[in-house]
C-alpha cells in the first residue's frame, strides 16, 4: 500500500493554546504533495495566518433558534422546565428566548402541547475557505458569545468530504472539552503535541485521557526539547505512550514561528524534519489498520 | 415590598453570598409582614445558565428588589424585563443590607459582568 493515495485524516491536540500545535499542523501539511488543513480551533483560528490563503469563499453557519409565537403561547412553563440549558426564562407570562445560551437542541418546540415554539435560523460563525500552494485551507471561526461551537465543526468535517484529499490534517481546539471530541470523532490517528514542563505533562495528561477514551490511536510529538529532563516525557514513559518525534528547541524556528511563516516553505532543514515526521506518522497509521484488521 | 438576597447562610445575621448565580440560597424579605424565608436557590448547581435560572428563581418568588454584590448580564436582562429593581449590596449582613435598602442607602447597581460563556480548558 503507497501511503500517498490512502486517505489519512490526522488530528493534532494538546491541552492548551501556545504548545505548537498549529507549528506541527500548518507544517505536516505543507509539507505533503497535497493536502486539507482543517482549522476547528474555532474560537481562535490562526492557521490562516500562516497560509493566507487566496480565493478565499464564505459559508455563514446558522443553528435553530425557538420562536415563540405569543399569540399561541397559553403558558404552560412546559418549555421553560424542560430545557437543561436555561436557555428559557418565564418572565411576565412568556417564555424569553436566550440565544447565546439556547444549544439549538430543539427539545423545547417538542415538548410544546400547543405547538407554540417555531424555530427560526440564526448564524453563529463561518467558513472560510482557500488554497496555499498545495493546502486547501478551511477555517472555522465562532462568533464571540456563541454557546457552542459544535454545528461549526461539524460542517467544517463535512464540507471537507466533499472533496477528499489523501492527506487531511486537522488543527483540534485546545483542552479536553465537547469540541475537541468533535474534531477528533473521524480522525484515523492524533497527535498531542506537549511541551517538556511539567505543566506540558499536565496537559498532556488531559488529552492522553480523552484519547484513550475515543479508543484512538495516537503518539506523541515532544516539542521544544533540551537536554534536560523532560516532564512529559516521563509522563509518555509511564504510560507506555509511543513518542513520536522530539522536536529541539529551535531559535530560528521559534522566530519563523512567531513571523507566522511556515517553516518547511522557508528551509530545507525543516522541509526534512517536518517530512521525516509526518512519514513516521503514516508508518505508524499503516501499522496500527495492518495491526487491527 | 419582597427583597430577595443571595446568601451563603440561612441566617439574617450571615453577609451577602459573592456570587449571585451559584449561591446555595436566596432570602426572601416581605417588607409587610417582617417575614424572611429562605429558599433554596435550584440553580446552584446548573452547568449553564445559571444566572438566568436564580434570576428565574427570584422572579418566582414575587421579588420586587435583588441585593447583590455583582450580577451577570443574562440574569440582569431576566430582572430587568421583569421590572424587579437590582442593588449593590455593601459590607454588612443580610440584615444590615435590609435597612439600608429602606433607609435608602442603597445605590442601583451598575456595572453587570459578560457572562461566562467560555467552555474552553485554557
Ligand atoms: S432549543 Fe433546546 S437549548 Fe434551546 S431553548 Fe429550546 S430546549 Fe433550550
Ligand atoms: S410550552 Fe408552549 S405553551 Fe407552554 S409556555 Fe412554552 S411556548 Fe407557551
Amino acid at each position: 500500500m503507497t501511503t500517498e493515495t490512502s486517505k489519512i485524516k490526522i488530528a493534532i491536540l494538546s491541552g492548551k493554546g501556545g504548545t505548537g500545535k498549529t507549528l506541527l499542523s500548518v507544517n505536516l501539511a505543507s509539507v505533503a504533495p497535497s493536502a486539507h488543513y482543517i482549522d476547528c480551533d474555532i474560537e481562535e483560528p490562526n492557521g490562516h495566518l500562516f497560509f493566507k490563503p487566496e480565493n478565499l469563499t464564505e459559508e455563514v453557519v446558522t443553528v435553530k433558534i425557538p420562536q415563540v409565537n405569543p399569540a399561541l403561547c397559553n403558558a404552560c412553563r412546559q418549555c421553560v422546565e424542560f430545557c437543561r440549558f436555561n436557555a428559557l426564562a418565564f418572565i411576565m407570562d412568556r417564555p424569553i428566548v436566550f440565544e447565546e445560551v439556547c444549544h439549538s437542541c430543539g427539545g423545547c418546540s417538542l415538548v410544546c402541547p400547543i405547538n407554540a415554539i417555531d424555530e427560526k435560523d440564526k448564524g453563529i460563525g463561518l467558513i472560510q475557505k482557500g488554497q496555499s500552494e498545495q493546502v486547501s485551507v478551511y477555517t472555522g471561526i465562532l462568533n464571540i458569545g456563541e454557546a457552542t461551537g459544535i454545528p461549526i465543526i461539524k460542517r467544517l468535517l463535512a464540507m471537507e468530504q466533499e472533496e477528499p484529499s489523501p492527506l487531511t490534517i486537522i488543527d483540534s481546539p485546545p483542552g479536553s472539552a465537547c469540541n475537541v471530541m468533535e474534531s477528533i470523532e473521524d480522525a484515523d490517528y492524533c497527535i498531542l503535541v506537549a511541551e517538556p514542563t511539567l505543566f506540558g505533562a499536565h496537559n498532556l495528561s488531559m488529552v492522553y485521557d480523552l484519547v484513550t477514551l475515543f479508543k484512538k490511536p495516537f503518539g506523541v510529538v515532544l516539542n521544544k526539547c533540551l537536554e534536560e529532563e523532560n516532564p512529559a516525557e516521563k509522563f509518555c514513559e509511564e504510560k507506555k505512550i509511543k513518542i513520536l518525534y522530539r522536536i529541539p528547541f529551535d531559535q530560528e524556528l521559534g522566530l519563523l514561528n512567531s513571523n507566522a511563516e511556515i517553516a518547511v516553505r522557508k528551509s530545507e532543514k525543516y522541509r526534512a524534519l517536518f517530512a521525516s515526521l509526518l512519514d513516521i506518522v503514516i508508518q505508524e497509521i499503516n501499522h496500527e489498520t495492518s495491526s487491527h484488521s | 415590598m419582597k427583597i430577595a438576597i443571595p446568601m451563603n447562610e440561612k441566617t439574617l445575621n450571615s453577609s451577602v453570598s459573592a456570587h449571585f448565580g451559584r449561591a446555595p440560597y436566596f432570602l426572601i424579605y416581605d417588607t409587610e409582614t417582617k417575614e424572611s424565608v429562605f429558599i433554596d436557590n435550584s440553580a446552584s448547581a446548573s452547568r449553564g445558565g445559571a444566572g438566568i435560572k436564580a434570576a428565574q428563581v427570584i422572579l418566582d418568588q414575587q421579588a420586587n428588589a435583588l441585593i447583590t454584590p455583582r450580577l451577570g448580564d443574562n440574569a440582569a436582562d431576566v430582572l430587568e424585563a421583569a421590572k424587579i429593581e437590582i442593588y449593590k449590596s455593601v459590607e454588612g449582613s443580610a440584615e444590615d443590607n435590609i435597612d439600608a435598602l429602606l433607609n435608602k442607602k442603597l445605590s442601583i447597581l451598575s456595572e453587570i459582568h459578560p457572562g461566562l460563556h467560555d467552555h474552553r480548558n485554557k
